[in-house]
Order: C-alpha cells, then structure tokens, then sequence
C-alpha cells in the first residue's frame, strides 16, 4: 500500500492542517516508508485468528453514574478547561466565525 | 452526523417483516403518482447523570464550560471510561423494541475536525453497536391518516459521544463554543426505510419517543434538543426501485418531521418531473418557511475515516447483566394498552389516549386504584367511568378555569371522593363538574364542598315522592292523556319534577318514582 500527493494533501485538509508543496513532497516518501514497514505484518498468515483488542485478556471496565465522582474525570472547572484557550470570552472558547 | 457509509449496504431493502403494505399516500405529480420512502435517524439523549465517558454533569441549562472535564476538552493523555448507565439504558431501550442485544460492541472513531469537537473525532459505534435489529408497531388511526396498524423494523441503536454547542451570533468575528453537550451520551435509534407517509413518519417518531419516555432512557424533551430526528426521504414511481434520498437534519418535533416529509418529497417530485436528477445530500429545515434547503456541504467532508478506538475496549456484557435490564422494563405502550382493553374493558380509543404518555397513565392508574379503594369495588368496574373522567370531564374542567385553577389541588383522593359521590348517587354529573372546579380553585375537600354548597342529588324518596305528587295534582290534564296512551309525556314530568328540585333530585329515583305513580 502507498499513498500519492493528492491523498496526503486531502488528509491535511480534512484535518484542517495547511501544506505547502514542498511540505507535501517531503512527506509523501515519509508516509510511505511508515506503510511499507507496517506492511510488513501483511507476510504473516492469520487465518482463523480473531484480531486482538489487547495484549492481556481484559475487558472494558464501566463507570459508576456519579457527576464529578472523580476530580480527573469531572466538570466545575472552567478555568482550567479555558486556561489554554487561544481567547476565552463570557466564559466560552472563541474560534474563527465558522458557519457551515 | 450526514451521510453513513454502511446505509449503502445494509438499509436500501425496506424490511420484509413489514409484509410490504404500502400506506396509500401518493404524491400527485404532473406526470402521474409517486411514493415516498422514508426512514429516520433519531438522536435521543440517554438519561444519565454523568456523561458518556467523563464524570461531569448532564444537566440542562448550565454556564456554559461548566461541565466540562478534561477528557470532554480532550486534553492530551486523558483515557475515557464508559459510563455503565448509558450502557444499561441502551441495553433496556433495545429490549423495549424488542431487539437483538449485542452482548460483544465495541466503539469506533469517527473523525471530522469542527469546532464543536474537541476530539477531533466523535466515539461512536460503526461496526458493532450495542443493539441490533428490533421493530415498533404504529398503531391504526384513521383520523390520522393510519389505516391499519404496522410494523417499522430497526435496523439498530449504537451508543456516541454528543458534540458542544456553537454560537454564532455573540461577537461580530468569532464564533462561541460551549463544550457542556460534548461527550453526553446519544442513542441513535435508525430505522429501516419502511415508512411511507408523513402520516407514518409522525406515528413512529411519537411511538418511539413515548417508549423512550416510558424505558425511562430519554426524557424526550423535544424542544431541549433531548430527542432530534435525521429525515431520510427519496420518491419513485409505484413498485418501482428506491430513489436517491435526501437526509434532513436535526428535526425537532413529530409535526416539522411531517413537514419535511411533505415538502421535501413534493420539491423532489417537482425536480424529477422537471428532468433533473435528485443529489444525495444534507438538507436543513426551515421551520418558518416550512421549506428544506441544502447544506452544500463539501464533497469530502464525508469521508469520516472509522477505526476502532484504541482507547477502548470491546463492551461485553454477560446474560446478569442482560436479565436485569430486562427485569427492569415496565409494562410497555403496546402492553398496556391491551391490558387496557381486555381486562380494563375500555375501548381501544380511550386505551390509546390513556397509554400514549407516561404522565397520563400514572395519573389515570393512580386514580383508578384511589377510586377501586375509595369504593371497596374492582378496579375493571370502575375503569370505563374513571377513563372518562380523567380523558374528558377533569381536562374540560381544568381547561374551562385556566389560570384560576391549581392543578396542584387536583389529587387522585380529592377526585376519587367526587366520583364516589357520584357511583353512590348523591351528586350528578354537573354537580361532580361543579364540585371539581371549587377543588381546583381553592383545594377543598369534595364532600365538605357538596355539603356546604348544597351540590348534593335528593335521592330521599319521601321528599321525591312529595314534589312528584304535588306536580301531578298540578296537572290533571297531562297525567290523563299519559296514560291515554302519549308516553312523550313522561319526560314532560321528569322535567317539571328537576325544575321544581332545582335539578337536584337523583333522576334515578324520580324516573323510578315517576314510573310507579302513572303506572
């Protein structure tokens, strides 16, 4: 599997990311290489074989329904969610005008 | 979310266990009939205290950026852990459309990058949603425009992330964000493409709602943004294969999903007859307009690249897990409304009126066992009166006051005791009316209002017995041509003996009376 110029530069701009043509020419060899040393996986054969979620066997641990149960996981902390916020104003994030 | 891949492959076929019975809606085009084909995408939002995969608040209405955590900004290194009660809710509301349950799901991330997602990817479940394929039946209402009753199957309901909120018209450069909506947990509920009229459309989005609001995993608050449905619409000439769909977004009411359905298939019929080809697409509602317009949505922006989430591991649930939820469901519309008729004996229509939302059962059970008690009698004896009480005679009344009346005041033992008084025969119909309004207004007790204000029926037979002797001596001429043979007369006679009583006499007794003496 490899990618050409135009799916990488479609990537970028799905992920709103802005490439020059000599960001696009560097990274199209660069993706490349990463695919090609993946693809390697591709030689063993599994057949038969459920692909894996996780190395142990483990399986999804679910959460109490407690608001703020944990103060990691919890809200009440405005200022620290807009405290890297390039502006935050009246308590919201402001963002480019986007209207779609 | 526009635009699912797999719909291509797994919902073009409407569901065979609907035994293909076409609704008789059609579109009249210029150049003949057309049929409508829809199926909708609803997004409910489950009841849950916490959010899908962070322990900050659902609640409605708050500061914006309040409940936000760390892991809801997507702040790098935070890991999400499902929420158990958005699990087990979807898990009921699957078992209420009796659906397969996957006991094995896992989430996906869909990624799209917008400013309402801090993620840059919604956990969503493309590949193994939790539920699988379940059905909901649409009740028959002719004055609906339902002829018969039907199957709508559903194809699944898969468990996501819910995205923030975007203002854009606080600040004349720059658009608002408020992250307190992201990461609350959605079901979305997607139907098969089986419906086939507005009519349809509305009676399954109102029976889904109504058994979302009964489960008791959505509060169904329509105009909060709890319950929105995607309108997928495409026409084609009678028996003729699918057309290309239209999917409108975020449509908030049973009547706006009517609407767009109307119009959206009448614009699609005008652009076909004109020679044009219908685009698959986003389209929006305009509910002022009452029309649809496109979004005119980049190309691309759909190429949402799924993967499992790393982040997460695949849900399983063991047959405890599942048996609790399903011993957890109450009894469902469908149930009860057979209930209703078969042991309850009303009729099918005041069942459905009854069944159709949760404050009115609640209200009319509740009444129903306070008056079996209140009466020492069984409840399907008294259940056709109390139906008609709570259906017809208390919502007149209650309108008729407006705001003079507290619904406060109107409790099931205050209303059991003015039926009682009207099954033992002291008050009249207009005298419960009569009663019941004093209720409402002031919250008195109904027996103390009958007694103090004189609204009581004279069911004594000595007093009866007196005024109907003194208005048959008061006309001889009447009484001979009675029993000549002109039985109209007798209404004559109960008339004179109310109008003489004021309307209080228990016509029972004065007909029973009256009878006897002209005998």
């Amino acid at each position: 599997m490899s990618v050409d110029k135009a799916t990488v530069a479609k990537i970028a701009s799905l992920a709103r990311i802005n490439m020059s043509e000599d960001d696009l020419d560097t990274l199209v060899p660069e993706f490349n290489n990463i695919l090609s040393f993946v693809e390697q996986l591709s030689e063993v054969d599994v057949t038969g074989v459920e692909p894996m979620t996780s190395v142990i066997p483990n399986q999804q641990r679910l959460r109490e329904d407690a608001v703020n149960a944990d103060p990691l996981t919890g809200g009440d902390i405005r200022d620290k969610v807009l405290a890297n916020a390039p502006v935050a104003e009246h308590g919201f994030f402001g963002v480019p005008k986007v209207i779609e | 979310m526009p635009g699912w891949p797999w719909k291509n492959v797994l919902a073009l076929q409407p569901n065979r266990r609907s035994g293909g019975k076409m609704s008789n809606y059609r579109i009249q085009g210029a150049t003949g009939e057309w049929e409508v084909v829809i199926g909708l995408e609803v997004h409910a939002q489950v009841t849950s205290e916490a959010k899908l995969f962070s322990s900050s608040s659902t609640s409605f209405g708050a500061e914006p950026n309040t409940q936000v955590s760390l892991i809801d900004a997507a702040m790098p290194g935070m890991l999400p852990v499902p929420n158990m009660e958005c699990i087990r809710q979807a898990v009921r509301t699957g078992l209420a459309i009796n659906a397969q349950i996957n006991k094995w799901s896992r989430f996906d991330r869909k990624n799209y990058f917008y400013a309402d997602l801090p993620q840059g990817y919604q956990i969503s479940q493309l590949y193994h949603p939790i539920v699988g394929e379940g059905e909901l039946l649409i009740e028959a209402d002719e004055k609906a425009g339902l002829p018969e009753d039907k199957i709508i199957g559903i194809e699944r309901i898969h468990v996501e992330q819910d995205a923030g909120k975007l203002m854009h018209d606080q600040h004349p450069s720059m658009s608002y964000v408020d992250l307190n909506r992201c990461g609350v947990a959605l079901m979305e509920i997607v139907s098969r493409p089986d419906m086939t009229s507005p009519a349809e459309a509305g009676a399954y989005l109102a029976k889904l709602r109504s058994i979302l609001r009964y489960v008791g995993s959505c509060d169904g608050n329509m105009d909060q943004g709890s319950m929105r449905a995607d309108v997928n619409v495409s026409v084609r000439r009678p028996g003729e294969e699918l057309g290309t769909r239209t999917e409108t977004k975020n449509v908030n009411s049973v009547r706006f999903v009517m609407q767009v359905v109307e119009t959206e298939a009448n614009r699609q019929v005008e652009v076909l007859e004109d020679g044009g080809r219908i685009v698959q697409e986003t389209r929006l509602f305009d509910p002022t307009a009452g029309t649809t317009r496109s979004m005119r949505s980049k190309e691309d922006a759909h190429d949402y690249r799924y993967f499992p989430d790393p982040d997460l591991l695949p849900v399983e649930l063991d047959d405890a897990f599942v048996e609790a939820c399903k011993a957890s469901l109450p009894e469902l519309p469908d149930a009860k409304r057979t209930r209703y008729v078969e042991t309850l004996g009303l009729t099918p229509y005041n069942a459905r009126e009854l069944t159709a939302e949760v404050e009115t059962f609640a209200r009319f059970e509740t009444l129903l066992s306070e008056t079996a008690r209140a009466l020492g009698k069984d409840e399907a004896k008294l259940a056709t009166q109390v139906a008609n009480w709570s259906l017809s005679v208390a919502p007149g009344v209650l309108k008729s006051l407006g705001d003079e009346a507290d619904p406060a005041n109107s409790t099931a033992e205050a209303q059991a005791k003015i039926l009682k008084l009207q099954d033992a025969g002291e008050i009249s119909g207009g005298q419960a009316k009569e009663i019941y309004e004093i209720v409402l207004k002031t919250g008195r007790d109904p027996e103390e209002i009958a007694e103090t204000e004189g609204l009581k029926q004279v069911s004594d037979t000595g007093a009866i017995e007196a005024q109907i002797d003194e208005i048959l001596r008061a006309n001889p001429e009447k009484v001979e041509e009675y029993r000549g043979g002109k039985d109209k007369l007798f209404g004559f006679f109960v008339g004179q003996t109310m109008k003489a009583m004021k309307g209080k006499g228990n016509p029972a007794v004065v007909n029973q009376i009256l009878k006897q003496k002209l005998g």
